[in-house]
């Protein structure tokens, strides 16, 4: 198993009252498996996604990742957890602005392993080319289409390597035909092995993934 | 991650926004640069002054005669008759301390020769004067002991004179009229500049003093304008004004108790004005530069606090790619003192700038010390760090979870 979360639990303190948004969820997600995650707003689907992808700490429970438990770890060591196991895709993609495609995907590698500028621009050129995008490195994100610049943002996401991919309404801001090309891709990557966890409210979209889970009220349904 | 890699972030994030860097820039730039010019142009006169100083001769006290006392009213400095030339002889030859003396007797006149003229001072001295002053001849001869008791019509000119009288003729030699009596030149000075407070020492005449008493001014008393008196040390200063002071009291016969009728003036005096003036300037300067510093450095920390708001987004995407706290810290201190680090330097070529247009302008002469320069670079550098660390470090504490749905 790449991620088994059990009884995770999640509470938010506002003043005096506890708000719940997380409670008792215990998945476990395979090797090469892409799940989807849908639910209403407000039903704790974005913030088990901010816990899975180590952005946020559970308040109660286990979460191991790659057989390592992830859930008590520093600021610093989910920093690296983060870096070396995992990209994230977003709905607004997050490109860094008035810089080039090419190096908002070499973005990742300036935490990571050091490595020379030649092979950050290698690995970002391959997988912009990979994405489709060879034609486009030196283009700043406002001079991109929003498909083009979430390509750019999966490429950012591939870059260190990682075997899990994070996305928070991947297609949400797109039309159907350039969501169409990312799930596309996103297929492409979970043939190769990669796992990928979605959240989505479309239905459509949550149909490429080979499961759904549903959530309401912080709650696996 | 590495400290170039940190660097270049920072220097990327400042080249997307190079206007709004030059702007934040701006108010070290113009700091930095009024501290480096104004410094330039007072050390150069500082300098300049003590060069002047002492082209006035090294060892040098001067005694006036002092101020007469007339019912209740006192004159000016020099007022009195009393200060003589046998005065000065008394100290040459009573004062151990003394290396030479020479009586100066001042006055002015129109000097003639052909058809130009040229209004100067004529300053009537003795055969110490060349040597107190460390005054040499381009050419011809000193005075004589022998044309200080003669009263021959023999004068010396400074360079300014012989360029206005003169025009290629060697003037040693030649015939000069003052105050229609016709005077042998027998030397020319060395061109020695202008003294510390700016007048021209080369436009000037030298005369016997006698002759300049006798035949200029038509008097037959021996008293002088000024004793100049060159000290064998200046280590011996305190005594030999001590040793003056005694010979020159016991000559005028001044009871105990009663007031000098002369004034001994040593350069240590002139310099120590000098010095506290330039050092009273620099504390001057060092609040001015720390104000207009604190200032930039605000406004390096105000639009830095803007930038970090408007990153938010940056920055928590930054987070999320794995960008640890500490890397957040340090790319935006980088960025702070790169923008006050490129204000200082800039600041300075611009200082440097403008104190040579000064110089090329107003003939002023100035001096830019390499330690003024390093000192510019290192504080704007250090209000980077101080002024850069507030805002850093409120980026550095921010959610990546919020900063990724910041709006």
């Amino acid at each position: 198993m790449l991620i088994e979360l059990r009884h995770i639990s999640k509470t938010y303190r506002v003043g005096e009252i506890d708000i719940p948004a997380l409670r008792d969820v215990t998945i476990s997600i395979e090797r090469g498996g892409f799940l989807a995650i849908m639910g209403a707003s407000g039903s704790g689907k974005s913030t088990l996604l901010n816990v899975l992808g180590c952005l946020d700490r559970p308040t109660g429970g286990e979460y191991r990742l790659d057989g390592e438990e992830v859930g008590r770890l520093s600021s610093d060591a989910l920093a690296r957890v983060r870096n070396r196991k995992m990209g994230f895709v977003f709905q607004n993609f997050n490109l860094l602005t008035r810089t080039s495609a090419l190096e908002n995907v070499e973005l990742p590698l300036y935490y990571g392993i050091p490595c020379t500028r030649e092979e950050r621009r290698r690995k970002a050129l391959a997988l912009l080319d990979r994405v489709g995008l060879s034609d486009r490195i030196d283009h700043h994100p406002s001079q991109l289409s929003g498909g083009q610049q979430q390509r750019v943002a999966i490429a950012r996401a591939l870059v260190n390597d990682p075997p899990l991919i994070l996305a928070d309404e991947p297609t949400g801001n797109l039309d159907s035909r350039a969501g169409a090309d990312i799930m596309r891709i996103f297929k492409e990557l979970n043939d190769e092995g990669i796992t990928l966890i979605m959240v989505t409210h479309e239905p459509d979209i949550a149909a490429c993934a080979k499961r759904t889970i549903h959530m309401r009220d912080g709650e696996v349904t | 991650m590495n400290a170039v890699v940190t660097v270049r972030i920072a220097m990327r994030a400042l080249q997307r926004n190079k206007g709004r860097s030059l702007l934040t820039a701006l108010g070290i730039i113009i700091g930095i640069a009024a501290v480096i010019a104004v410094v330039g142009v007072g050390q150069g006169a500082s300098v300049s002054m003590k060069d002047q100083i002492s082209t006035m001769g090294s060892n040098l006290v001067m005694v006036f005669p002092g101020s007469q006392r007339t019912g209740g009213f006192r004159g000016g400095s020099g007022t009195q008759q009393t200060l003589t030339a046998e005065d000065g002889d008394a100290i040459l030859k009573d004062c151990p301390y003394v290396a030479a003396m020479s009586p100066i007797v001042r006055t002015g006149a129109q000097i003639v020769y052909r058809e130009n003229d040229w209004a100067t001072s004529i300053q009537g001295i003795g055969t110490g004067y060349l040597p107190v002053r460390s005054w040499d001849l381009a050419s011809g001869e000193p005075f004589t002991e022998n044309d200080m008791h003669t009263g021959v019509r023999v004068c010396i000119l400074g360079q300014t004179v012989v360029d206005q009288l003169f025009a290629d003729d060697d003037p040693v030699g030649k015939m000069v009229r003052i105050r229609n009596m016709s005077f042998r030149v027998i030397g020319v000075l060395t061109r020695k500049g202008s003294a510390a407070f700016g007048q021209d020492q080369d436009d000037t005449i030298l005369v016997p003093w006698t002759t300049t008493r006798r035949v200029l001014q038509n008097s037959p008393f021996n008293n002088v304008n000024q004793l100049l008196i060159g000290l064998t040390s200046m280590d011996t200063l305190a005594q030999a004004r001590e040793d003056i002071a005694g010979i020159l009291r016991q000559r005028h016969r001044l009871a105990p108790g009663a007031e000098d009728d002369f004034t001994v003036i040593d350069m240590t005096e002139i310099t120590q004005t000098i010095t506290k003036v330039s050092s009273l300037m620099t504390v001057l300067l060092a609040v001015i530069a720390s104000i207009s510093l604190v200032v930039g450095g605000i406004g390096i920390m105000n639009i830095m606090l803007v930038s970090v708001t408007e990153r938010t987004r940056e920055i928590g995407l930054r987070m999320a790619v794995g960008a640890r706290r500490r890397d957040i810290l340090l790319q935006f201190l980088v960025e702070a003192v790169a923008l006050a680090g490129a204000g200082g330097i800039l600041g300075i070529v611009l200082g440097i700038g403008a104190a040579l247009t000064v110089a090329q302008v107003n003939h002023w002469p100035v001096l830019i010390s390499p330690g003024s320069v390093l000192l510019a670079l290192s504080f704007s550098a250090g209000v980077g760090v101080f002024f850069g660390f507030y805002p850093a470090w409120r980026a550095a504490r921010l959610s990546p979870i919020e900063s990724l749905r910041h709006e």
